[in-house]
């Protein structure tokens, strides 16, 4: 989940790193109380939880609190991004020597959490590692053993800069690096990081993500901030059909059927299992599949949350059919998930063998599985299809061209199918 | 009325017994019977069936039997 602005510096704040002179208000004439406690030039932001804010105007800059009054009443009422402001950070417009860039951001692949540093603070780190990849300096550091300053020192250094202004620098990176790992983020980045014409430093703009599964562990920075638990911060609000789909899963606690998210493809997702949704959908995009949505089934759903799940998928405008694929991993009975979709088809006087693309949920109980799905003429793959070949013939199944957001099919060819099922593991 | 997957066949002879009634109630993990005047089937629930056999070795021998409709097959004591 993501955090306002004004939420990031007072967890920033809260650690002890620096910041410039702000306050937060929710109206004009706050922001003229602010203003004035400065006591100079301000910078008035939109409180929105999304990007390219000064483009779309939501950052003014002002003389006088009166100014910055005027501008707070524009910048309250615009929409940035579907989004309107919580409020507008009223911050002090300080006289800026150089800008630096600090973030601490997850690795993925290492496992592990990574400094980000630059010297070209300001912009888009992304734009740097582009144009002057010379000018950024990272490095691992570690969730176990104790953090140490010398590593966010070694990642500063790495660029060039010593002196006063590493020892300076230093403790800002490592604290930052502390509360990442404190608060359980995903993203904590001050940028610009500046330094003042006095040669100290001050974080100027803060973004930071915490990781949704933490929220429980977080309760208490959360209440905090006063972010209640039915604000799910996430980049837009959830669709009619998001919400639908959560209702079907908050009202059957047997499995689940979550993180439905939709799409505006023609070929429906009735997916899961531990990362094979991700992975199953990723396959349909490469071979050039228009995905109407996303899901994440497993843990033994009830034969009712499966079918009302592929009611809601089937019931979209525009899906022409269903995929129903899953990982063997998480040991979802395969005859339930079966009944579950067959189910669906039939309710809404579909037949199954033309609505089902495949099926391909190979695991516990399969051979009561396959047996359902033979009786309807769906047709249903064990585990030597790998999931990339299953999602190949979907999207071959439905008919959909590639959208050109992915890869064509022959840039990435499928998957080979292996000849014969060895009752061990499953095709790659 | 059958489900779509599954139905439960029980001898008339038993349908009566409230004392099998609460038994099978407490055994069904997805609330297939219900105890009343007798054993009531809860037909909106019989294609939840996990095929766990409880029933089974609940009911007397030969009196309850779980069909499989998509096979034709049936399990029963």
């Amino acid at each position: 989940m993501r955090f306002y602005e004004y939420e990031s510096r007072r967890i920033l704040a809260r650690e002890g790193i620096p910041l410039s002179k702000h306050g937060f208000a929710r109206s004009a004439e706050e922001a003229k109380r602010v203003a004035a406690e400065i006591e100079g030039p301000v910078v008035i932001k939109s409180q929105v939880l999304s990007g390219g804010r000064m483009k779309a105007g939501g950052v003014k800059f002002a003389d006088t609190p009166e100014e910055a009054e005027a501008h707070a009443r524009e910048i309250l009422q615009l929409e940035i991004g579907g989004h309107m402001p919580r409020g507008v950070l009223v911050d002090a417009r300080a006289a800026i020597k150089q800008e630096y860039y600090a973030g601490v951001i997850y690795d993925g692949v290492r496992k592990r959490p990574t400094f980000v540093f630059s010297d070209m603070g300001g912009i888009d780190i992304e734009e740097v590692a582009d144009t002057n990849p010379e000018r950024i300096g990272r490095g691992h550091f570690s969730t176990i053993l104790p953090h140490m300053d010398f590593r966010a020192k070694d990642v500063i250094a790495s660029i060039g800069i010593t002196g006063s202004e590493l020892n300076r620098l230093t403790p800002i990176l490592s604290k930052l690096a502390r509360l990442f790992l404190k608060y359980d983020m995903t993203l904590a980045e001050i940028n610009p990081l500046a330094q003042l014409e006095d040669g100290t430093f001050v974080a100027v703009d803060a973004h930071m993500d915490l990781e949704n599964e933490a929220r429980p562990r977080q309760r208490e920075l959360l209440e905090e901030l006063g972010v209640g638990d039915e604000e799910t911060r996430e980049a837009r609000e959830p669709t009619e059909f998001e919400i639908r789909g959560e209702q079907i899963d908050a009202v059957d606690h047997r499995g689940v059927a979550g993180n439905v998210t939709e799409f505006d493809g023609n070929l429906g997702l009735v997916i899961g299992a531990g990362g094979g949704s991700l992975t199953l959908f990723d396959a349909v995009r490469r071979h050039g599949g228009k995905p109407a949505n996303y899901c994440e089934i497993g843990g033994n759903p009830s034969v009712s949350k499966a079918k009302n799940l592929t009611k809601l998928v089937l019931e979209k405008p525009g899906v022409d059919k269903i995929a129903v694929m899953m990982s063997i991993v998480s040991n979802t009975r395969v005859d339930i998930v079966a009944r579950g979709v067959i189910k669906a088809c039939l309710e809404l006087g579909h037949d199954p063998a033309e609505k089902i693309a495949v099926f391909r949920i190979p695991g516990a109980w399969e051979e009561e599985g396959f047996k359902i799905l033979e009786k309807y003429g769906v047709e249903y793959y064990d585990r030597s299809v790998s999931m990339h070949e299953a999602a190949r013939r979907a999207v071959e199944k439905v008919g959909a061209a590639s959208d050109g957001a992915g890869p064509s099919v022959d840039e990435h060819p499928p998957a080979t199918v292996d000849a014969g099922t060895s009752g061990e593991g499953e095709a790659p | 009325m059958p489900g779509t997957f599954i139905d439960v066949e029980l001898d008339d002879s038993v349908r009566g017994d409230r004392e099998l009634a609460a038994k099978l109630e407490e055994a069904c993990p997805v609330d297939i019977y219900a105890s009343g005047e007798g054993v009531e089937v809860v037909e909106e629930n019989l294609d939840e069936c996990v095929l766990c056999e409880l029933c089974i070795k609940a009911a007397p021998p030969g009196k309850l039997r779980v069909r499989k409709l998509y096979d034709g097959t049936a399990l029963e004591a």
